[in-house]
């Protein structure tokens, strides 16, 4: 009946595992986990490695590994802050309008440039992706070191700074619901449209309590989420200035102005949409699986696989880019240090959700659910004052775990 | 049909691998409507020889003339342009991806805002199944998930449905049941009187004694001859086949070890 219903039980069992972690969590520390205000500040967290997930799952499913993302983020957020911090003010003064879009573009170009490079040694040189991501491992984090010569760089933009959420960095309540709205209306055409393709081919369709379940199980899910987004509110000081400007009077008990979702998590979710279009619905996309699936035979159907795993690399480097942009404006500060580790996590977010590491399989939405897993698993551990090793160690574990499960997973159902 | 040139001339085809000579100084030539089998034992360059037709193989030399003219095929996208389809021995399917995925692997047929258009896809690809393996119904899960038979149907299909001129079939019903397979010899001279020319590799010898209009023996990757097949008995290829003789030059004690 489940497998009629093409209710993927992969991601039930995801959805199973998150709920564990969450309320084992809550449990574990006292009631705090959660909260609106936790589970703002972790959805504005989870964003970078989401983004970032994304990508990588296109790299797994290709038979590659991308090693470098953390030294990248490293780099490419470390050369967004000197431009805008230490260059743009010097020429164009502070603040200029201008200044986050030309250094958020530069980022996203040199992620590129840094993908393309990588991309290129694997796919032309030959050189095992593996290999080429460990030594940019290395190189690119001991570039970003050598470019501030350790220094932190701050301030950032004030209009960049909205990039990483942070009390202003949100679009509000009533922005909020919109978005809400415009979600399940999505999910219903979806669903609707799906149907009616079907329709006009004959082929079979999905049951209808399935795709009703689907449906409301979605919208309530948005609309959850929405509703706790709205029910963190701005600090008292931010919201005494926010009435201040749009003229509203200040009461006596002070007043709740909801933040609703974050820019970060906005960006997250355009990622999110943007590469699960790319990825199941346009010919790049088919590719990128097909050379997971056969290698030999995505040659022989005349694709050029060479390029495509340059353009695979390419993209992981522009997520990077977005990455670094959504980081270190959360900070409103870049150190030598940043993204260390992050490679992990991020790995860990697409294997946990469901890519398979010897290629051909994996989802852009498991993988962002997995990024959701992981950071879920690091703020309960940061809630409950576990200290930093120790947090290295659950999250090693994790990820090898995680692989074991795959592999058994596969194994099994491969018989 | 004589005069009309052949719709593929290869002369002189070599293709070294290290120190293997897997096909050395090979010609064979293929006629518009006909079969021509391609025999010989485990090894015996037969693959290499097509896949060097088929743009999956650079020759170290020789040349490839496709309706006379001289043909210049670099990869498997030249080789399909010129009308050339092969079926290859390995199949050659993305595990991952389900039948009209692999049909359309590298010509994906998209709508006009560029996007994949599986419903199309997946349509046409019940059309030919219909020809081929009716009973096939399988068009949602991954071809891996699949019987052997089954994915050699998904390559047979995905062959037979870009009209090819030319048609390599590399061993196509190994894995086939006998009323699949009765239906893909059925394809074939359906194709046949359409004009297509099918080179077939078959280690069934009834197979090829079956289809075949001419028949070409390989030996350690050499070409031993191209006979017609109402001139040669079934013995005689097997002879070609196996120790190499041509059929004028065999002898009763060679027939008495072919048998032995
Ligand atoms: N990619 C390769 N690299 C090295 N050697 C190869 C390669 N492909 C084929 N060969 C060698 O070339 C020779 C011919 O192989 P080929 O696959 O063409 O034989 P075949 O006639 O198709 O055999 P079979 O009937 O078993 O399919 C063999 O000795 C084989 O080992
Ligand atoms: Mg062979």
């Amino acid at each position: 009946m489940l497998r009629a219903s093409e209710i993927d039980t992969r991601m039930l069992g995801m959805l199973a595992l998150l709920l564990v972690i969450w309320v084992g969590f809550h449990f574990m520390s006292g009631g705090t986990f959660l909260t609106p205000r936790n589970l703002w500040n972790l959805s504005v967290q989870f964003s970078p490695v989401a983004i970032m997930a994304t990508g990588m799952v296109l790299v797994i499913v290709s038979r590659n590994i991308d090693l470098s993302v953390g030294s990248m983020l490293g780099l490419v957020g470390m050369a967004m802050a000197i431009i805008q911090a230490e260059i743009i003010p010097d020429i164009f003064g502070f603040d200029h309008p201008a200044t986050w879009i030309v250094v958020l573009l530069i980022g996203l170009a040199l992620g590129a440039l840094v993908g393309v490079f990588q991309g290129a040694v694997v796919a032309y040189i030959g050189v095992p992706s593996f290999i080429v991501t460990l030594g940019g491992l290395l190189v690119w984090r001991g570039v970003a070191w050598s470019l501030a010569s350790g220094r932190t760089i701050a301030p950032m933009d004030s209009t960049f700074q909205l990039l990483g959420g942070g009390s202003r960095g949100s679009i509000g309540e009533v922005g909020s619901w919109v978005i809400a709205g415009l979600a399940v209306a999505a999910i219903v055409f979806y669903l609707v449209n799906d149907r009616r393709q079907r329709k006009r081919f004959g082929f079979t369709l999905r049951p209808m309590w399935s795709l009703v379940t689907v449906g409301v199980v979605g919208s309530l899910a948005v609309l959850g989420a929405v509703w706790t987004m709205n029910s963190y509110y701005l600090p008292v000081n931010v919201a005494r200035q926010v009435a201040e400007e749009r003229g509203l009077a200040w009461p006596e008990g002070g007043l709740d102005i909801p933040l609703g979702i974050s820019y970060p998590v906005l960006i997250a979710l355009g990622v999110m949409l943007v590469m699960g279009f790319i990825a199941n619905r346009r010919r790049y996309g088919r590719y990128v699986f097909s050379i997971g699936g056969n290698p030999e035979a995505a040659e022989l159907g005349g694709i050029n696989t060479r390029w495509t795993v340059v353009k695979t690399f390419m993209v992981m480097g522009i997520l990077v880019g977005v990455a670094a942009a959504v980081t270190i404006a959360r900070l409103n500060a870049a150190t030598s240090g940043l993204g260390t580790l992050a490679e992990l996590y991020v790995i860990a977010a697409a294997v946990i959700g469901g890519t398979s590491l010897s290629g051909g399989i994996g989802t852009i939405p498991g993988a962002v659910l997995g990024a959701l897993v992981m950071q879920s698993l690091q703020s309960g551990m940061v809630l409950m004052r576990v200290d930093a090793p120790l947090q290295d160690i659950v999250v090693g574990v994790v990820l090898v775990v995680a692989v074991a499960v795959d592999v058994f997973y596969r194994r099994r159902s491969e018989r | 049909m004589t005069d009309s040139p052949p719709l593929v001339e290869m002369k002189n085809m070599n293709v070294t691998f290290g120190g293997v000579h897997a096909v050395e100084d090979v010609s064979i030539d293929l006629r518009p409507g006909e079969i021509l089998g391609l025999v010989g034992g485990n090894g015996a360059g037969k693959s290499t020889l097509i896949k060097t037709l088929s743009g999956a193989q650079k020759p170290d030399s020789g040349q490839i003339f496709i309706n006379g003219n001289p043909a210049t095929i670099d990869n498997p996208r030249d080789a399909k342009a010129l009308g050339v389809e092969t079926i290859y021995q390995t199949l050659a399917l993305a595990e991952n991806i389900d039948a009209p995925g692999n049909m359309f692997l590298g010509r994906e047929l998209v709508t006009r805002l560029g996007t994949l258009d599986d419903s199309a896809m997946e349509d046409a690809s019940r059309r030919v199944m219909g020809r081929l393996n009716p009973k096939f119904e399988n068009f949602k899960t991954p071809v891996t998930s699949l019987s052997g038979g089954q994915r050699q149907s998904v390559a047979i299909a995905r062959a037979v449905h870009f009209n090819a001129r030319i048609l390599i079939m590399d061993e196509p019903t190994a894995a086939l049941g006998p009323a699949e397979t009765e239906q893909v010899r059925e394809l074939m001279r359906q194709l046949k009187r359409e004009g297509i020319g099918i080179i077939l590799i078959s280690h069934d010898i009834h197979d090829v004694f079956d289809l075949s209009d001419r028949i070409s023996v390989m030996l350690q990757g050499r070409l031993v001859g191209t006979v017609n097949r109402e001139d040669v008995t079934m013995d005689e290829v097997l002879a070609m086949i196996i120790v190499g003789k041509q059929p004028g030059e065999l002898t009763s004690t060679d027939l008495a070890d072919l048998h032995g």
